[in-house]
């Protein structure tokens, strides 16, 4: 991988936040309701009202609002929140922070568990252990984040029975036991889906390699079973698994609006419904711009991660 | 028909579709109780003779709901999904054959939409449009389009360059021939298969979009609204959100496997 191609890679990535920025705007500048009467309520005199607008540029044309947003974000500025009088730095950096450890936490999950179950599945290929896995990894993508978490809440919450709390977030540096016991339900639901892909993948990408030359002659070389399948056939086989948990952040980024909706975790997806409901723009565009720049981040982190599992992939 | 009904996965796909799209069709027909109608002496009961899935927290009969429920949950997708696939294949199609700037600019645009999350992207054009259902299913529509848009182009540009489409071009054909005649038919197969999974999306995003009370309204017996209607009970019948939840699953679960089978069939070389 040259520096060329990561400086390209980059480029690419700043064109396309530039383009989503004035999709962002777009949308939330066609938004119904003059964002000053939201604020001031409905019966604010006119003058008060033309006052707000000066104050925040409403009554410029819609090309200099956009510039000046634009320029505020090149200085790290993203405006104040309409509703909560905050720097939208503060309340959007917060809330990311909290995501981030759900979202890592989830990612984490899958990477434990679907692997060696992608593993389990290719060795066991026909099996009723592969079905029992198959039939898993189905009912997983086809359950919205929203229904597991419902039934992950019934079964596994219910008030005086349930082992785990049905909702809220307490910082791991305060109480890390705490922390596990709020995390895991939220974790669970965003890794089912993703758990099911990443098994997927592991296990036809694993048969395939399990056929190939050199296992074969890895084994007639004589080396243990263990041996031939961890150093050999698995690291051979993730460079899918990777580009399929990158296409995967994109669900995993709007199943994060819906699961902290459910689990009330203080994340950017709470901040996110807040901000539609009460036509927060600022806090819109910031989170949108900020969801997107992760995801097309993401993918060229795994462009890299792929290269360094499979040195026979070059980028020029 | 029998190579594609050999697989395992298309027979329970296609069984699994079959059950669906008759429950849309006729579900409301043979619905044994009125959606509505309340029982109050079987408020929130399990499975019984009488109410074969279970009662909710007005005692309406969950079976009822749910056959009642099948259209406005299956058309959602299937009609989103259709809109989506239109625009997004015109889009392609336009890109793919033009080439040279018109193609990157309409490429670039679609990357920057395609960095938005489609939920994201869908909750927002809620918002601007408000929610309900014709809207939810426009915005699911508007979220599909870019994706269709560069599966269509890249369909269209593998087959841009074969044989049949140059001697069409050495013809002297219109451009609008060759394209309506020779490439679109033999770019459609990736373009139905890739529809035919996102339906399976589209029903999740619509049910989720009711759920967040964005999409269907009450008294609706969409199947997202039902989850949502439920919870506050659920810890006293499990039920009333386990059924509708499976219920989208199942539809979900049917358009996936479904459009699997096909790939697996249209397209031998990807089948191991």
């Amino acid at each position: 991988m040259s520096r060329g191609y990561l400086i390209r890679r980059l480029l690419a990535i700043i064109l396309v936040l530039a383009i989503v920025t004035l999709a962002v705007f777009a949308i939330t500048t066609i938004l119904p309701g003059n964002a000053a009467i939201m604020i001031l309520g409905e019966y604010a005199t006119p003058d008060a009202v033309a006052a707000l607008e000066r104050q925040l540029h409403l009554d410029q044309p819609w090309y200099m609002q956009y510039l000046s947003w634009v320029a505020g974000i090149l200085h790290g500025d993203f405006g104040t929140s309409l509703r909560l009088s905050q720097p939208v730095t503060q309340v959007v950096g917060e809330a990311f922070l909290n995501s981030a450890m759900l979202a890592l936490t989830a990612l984490a999950a899958v990477i434990i568990v679907a692997i060696p179950l992608g593993v389990l599945a290719a060795l066991k290929r026909g099996t009723v252990i592969d079905l029992a896995i198959g039939l898993f990894s189905y009912l997983g993508t086809a359950l919205p984040e929203f229904v597991t978490a419902t039934l992950l809440l019934v079964f596994l919450a219910a008030p005086n029975v349930g082992p785990f709390p049905a909702g809220g977030f307490v910082a791991p540096w305060e109480d890390l036991a705490g922390f596990a016991a709020h995390v895991i339900l939220p974790a669970a639901t965003l890794g089912l889906i993703l758990l099911a892909h990443v098994s997927r993948q592991v296990r036809s990408e694993m048969s395939e390699v399990l056929a190939s030359d050199y296992v074969r002659a890895a084994r007639l070389k004589g080396l243990s079973e263990r041996r031939v399948i961890w150093r050999h056939t698995l690291p051979n086989s993730l460079a899918p698994a990777v580009a399929v948990i990158s296409l995967d952040i994109g669900y995993l980024l709007g199943g994060i609006i819906v699961v902290e909706e459910i689990f009330a975790w203080p994340g950017l997806g709470r901040v996110l419904m807040y901000a539609l409901e009460n036509r927060d723009l600022p806090v819109i565009q910031a989170v949108t711009l900020l969801l997107a720049a992760i995801y097309a981040l993401s993918n060229l982190v795994s462009d890299i991660i792929i290269a360094k599992l499979d040195p026979r992939v070059r980028y020029a | 028909m029998r190579r594609f009904l050999s697989s395992p996965s298309a027979v329970v796909g296609t069984t699994l579709l079959v059950l669906v799209l008759f429950a849309a069709l006729f579900g409301p027909l043979i619905a044994p109780y009125d959606p509505q109608e309340f029982h109050p002496l079987a408020r929130l009961q399990g499975p019984s003779a009488s109410y074969w899935l279970g009662t909710d927290q007005f005692g309406r009969d969950l079976l009822s709901r749910i056959l009642s429920g099948a259209p406005a949950t299956i058309a959602f997708g299937v009609f989103s999904t259709t809109i989506g696939v239109v625009v997004g294949s015109l889009i392609g199609v336009i890109a793919g054959v033009s080439s040279g700037w018109v193609d990157s600019t309409i490429m670039r645009i679609l990357d920057g939409l395609l960095a938005v999350p489609d939920l994201l992207f869908t909750l927002l054009i809620v918002t601007v449009l408000g929610g309900g259902m014709e809207h939810a299913l426009l915005a699911v529509a508007v979220a599909f389009t870019p994706g269709m848009a560069r599966i269509a182009r890249s369909a269209v540009l593998s087959v841009r360059t074969r044989d049949y489409v140059r001697a069409a071009v050495a013809r002297g054909e219109s451009g609008l021939y060759i394209v309506g005649r020779e490439v679109l038919p033999n770019a459609l197969s990736p373009i139905v298969v890739e529809a035919t999974i996102r339906v399976s999306f589209a029903i999740m995003i619509g049910a989720t979009l009711g759920f967040l009370g964005l999409g269907a309204q009450p008294p609706s017996t969409e199947w997202g609204l039902m989850v949502s209607e439920a919870r506050q009970f659920m810890f006293r019948n499990p039920w009333c959100v386990a059924i509708p939840g499976l219920s989208i699953a199942t539809a979900a679960l049917g358009f996936n496997l479904f459009g699997d089978a096909l790939r697996d069939a249209l397209d031998p070389r990807r089948s191991h």
